[in-house]
């Protein structure tokens, strides 16, 4: 038995980066340190796996797969290529190559999760840091819209509320306030919670932001909650030495969206007038952050980036995964590391099951259920290495623990082949 | 019947069940069901464990109904991400490209003796034929 220390949990954005695995006979046997879906997702990744290509349903070689998906990426008009948020930072620099070769529209998960907060921050900037700054000098600490509990289970212990900093010790020296629309299981270990009505952040945001600058208000309630509460809401933010305020989906799906962020990174930027405070936003695929960063670095744009015109172009709601299949767009998808079927309205579904579909997956899923080609690989940070972005943009090196079953090979690998193939037949 | 405001978001059982595979008994036990309020289970006559339709503009599906241990949020329902919650929404972006996944209007009605459609069913629906 071989024990491996400080291994990166490729689940979601926390990125924790000190679980450790007892290896034995090429499986991992034991997991110490991680929350309940890591020692899940290292234990059970063998669970629902598919061993061998396959076309229409035919199990086909590895070769045949490739040489079919090079075929419909080549013969395709507009193909769409989306995923990425569960695979390895290399292995999208060659989905970027890919999508430009074909003159394809390359998107990631990111634009049905933290894709607004982009667009809020392209307008309107960002205050942040890392979570180490916040480990070790938040005093005050806001989760809105996100449940950690439940989402990014070791997020409050390892990095946030109760994690034991450099200068502020841990959850007793901290004051923690969560907003939220139920009362969450985050929401039963704060301090103050708000209960705020759905659809309504926007305005408690903008509010409290009028009762940081001018302190009182005149309205007697909004967004359901009192204006004495907010002003003192108010006053407790700007009295603290250091604020973050982490934000997740329930800002960016709901009314507003992107304007939401906007409105969010208005209020840090005006509590940044009287002390120091930041904002950090609850990154939910291991290295969704990742998607982004190497989209923007490779194309100058983080998501939805069409390349159909010859040059990269971006035009979120026109170029983003749900809007191109909504309007029957795209005449082939690859999708790789990611399951549109199981996430994305009826509408985009149904459109998606009408044109080929490659998939690149280690596992069963409802989308390789309507895919064309399937093509398995390893598990990324189980069974290959990679790096991944945690979701402050810290980039992580994932593990290879153990030897794929024979025959898979990683996302990066299977990319590599279909990319020196197009690059022959294409040319 | 009742009228809510649907949210759909991660559960800890979700993440978990999810990585047991999204074939699996457990992530259907675990994933279709609608978390509600105490007091919304009681003015619906329904207890927890018994299926309810959930309908809203753009689809419906029969789901669990549980009761919910982060109450209260009465008026509001919880479906976390999943096959079910999505064909429950609007594929509008409104030049997002993020269909709103959460604060959608709802209405949830009793359905004890309508089955849960298993994943594989629920897409031929969706795609009106075998995958
Ligand atoms: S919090 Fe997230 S990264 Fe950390 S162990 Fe749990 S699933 Fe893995």
């Amino acid at each position: 038995m071989k024990t491996v220390r400080n291994v990166v949990c490729p689940f979601c954005g926390s990125l924790c980066d000190d679980i450790e695995v007892d290896i034995e006979d090429n499986r991992v046997v034991k997991v110490r340190k991680g929350c309940a879906i890591s020692a899940t997702k290292f234990t059970k990744y063998n669970e629902e796996r598919i061993y061998k290509p396959r076309i229409d349903g035919r199990e086909v070689s590895l070769e045949e797969a490739i040489n079919e998906a090079v075929e419909i990426l080549a013969n395709a008009k507009y193909p769409a290529l989306y995923g990425w948020s569960c695979t390895s930072t290399e292995a999208i620099n060659i989905g970027i190559e890919i999508a430009e070769l074909v003159g394809g529209v390359m998107d990631n998960t990111a634009s049905v999760c933290h894709g607004p907060t982009i667009l809020g921050e392209q307008d309107a900037g960002i205050s942040t840091c890392t979570l180490g700054q916040v480990k070790n000098r938040a005093e005050l600490i806001i989760y809105w819209g996100c449940n950690p509990a439940h989402a990014h289970p070791r997020h409050m212990a390892r990095y946030s509320a109760a994690s034991r900093g450099r200068f502020v010790k841990g959850r007793k020296e901290r004051t923690v306030i969560v907003v939220d629309v139920r009362k969450t299981h985050t929401a039963k270990t704060a301090d103050i919670f708000i209960q705020i009505k759905p659809n309504s952040d926007f305005e408690l945001l903008t509010a409290l932001r009028w009762a940081v600058k001018n302190g009182e208000l005149e309205q007697e309630e909004i967004a359901g909650i009192p204006a004495e509460k907010i002003e003192e809401l108010a006053d407790m933010l700007i009295s603290c030495r250091f604020g973050a305020l982490f934000f997740g989906l329930g800002l960016t799906m709901s009314a507003g969206k992107a304007r939401n962020i906007e409105a969010a990174v208005n209020l840090v930027r005006e509590l940044n007038n009287y002390t120091k405070f930041v904002m950090v936003p609850m990154r939910g695929h291991f290295n969704v952050t990742g998607a982004n960063e190497v989209m923007a670095w490779a194309t100058g744009f983080p998501f939805a980036v069409d390349f159909s015109r010859g040059y990269p172009f971006y035009n979120p709601g026109d170029t983003t995964f749900v809007d191109v299949l909504t309007r029957g767009d795209c005449d082939a998808a690859l999708i790789v590391a990611s399951d549109p079927v199981s996430g994305f309205p009826a509408e985009a579904i149904r459109n998606l099951a009408k044109i080929p579909v490659i998939t690149l997956d280690p596992h069963e899923t409802l989308t390789t259920m309507i895919s064309k080609v399937v093509i398995p690989t390893a598990v990324v940070g189980i069974e290959a290495e990679g790096s991944a972005y945690r979701m402050d943009a810290v980039p992580l090196r994932l593990k290879k623990l153990v030897e794929p079953p024979p025959g898979i090979l990683s996302d990066e690998e299977v990319l590599k082949m279909i990319l020196k193939k197009l690059k022959e037949r294409v040319k | 019947m009742i009228k809510v405001i649907l949210i759909t978001g991660r559960s800890l059982n979700q993440g978990v069940s999810k990585e047991l595979g999204k074939f699996s008994k457990e992530y259907m036990e675990k994933v279709a069901v609608c978390e509600l309020d105490p007091e919304d289970l009681k003015l619906l006559g329904v207890s927890s464990g018994q299926n309810v339709k959930v309908k809203t503009k753009y689809g419906e599906v029969v789901v669990k109904a549980t009761e919910s241990t982060q109450a209260p949020h009465k008026g509001i329902a919880f479906i976390p991400y999943g096959p079910w919650a999505s064909i429950l929404m609007p594929s509008a972006t409104e030049s997002t490209g993020m269909p709103s996944l959460k604060g959608i209007e709802a209405t949830i009605e009793p359905a004890k003796d309508e089955e849960i459609l298993d994943p594989e069913k629920l897409i031929k629906m969706v795609v009106g034929r075998e995958p």
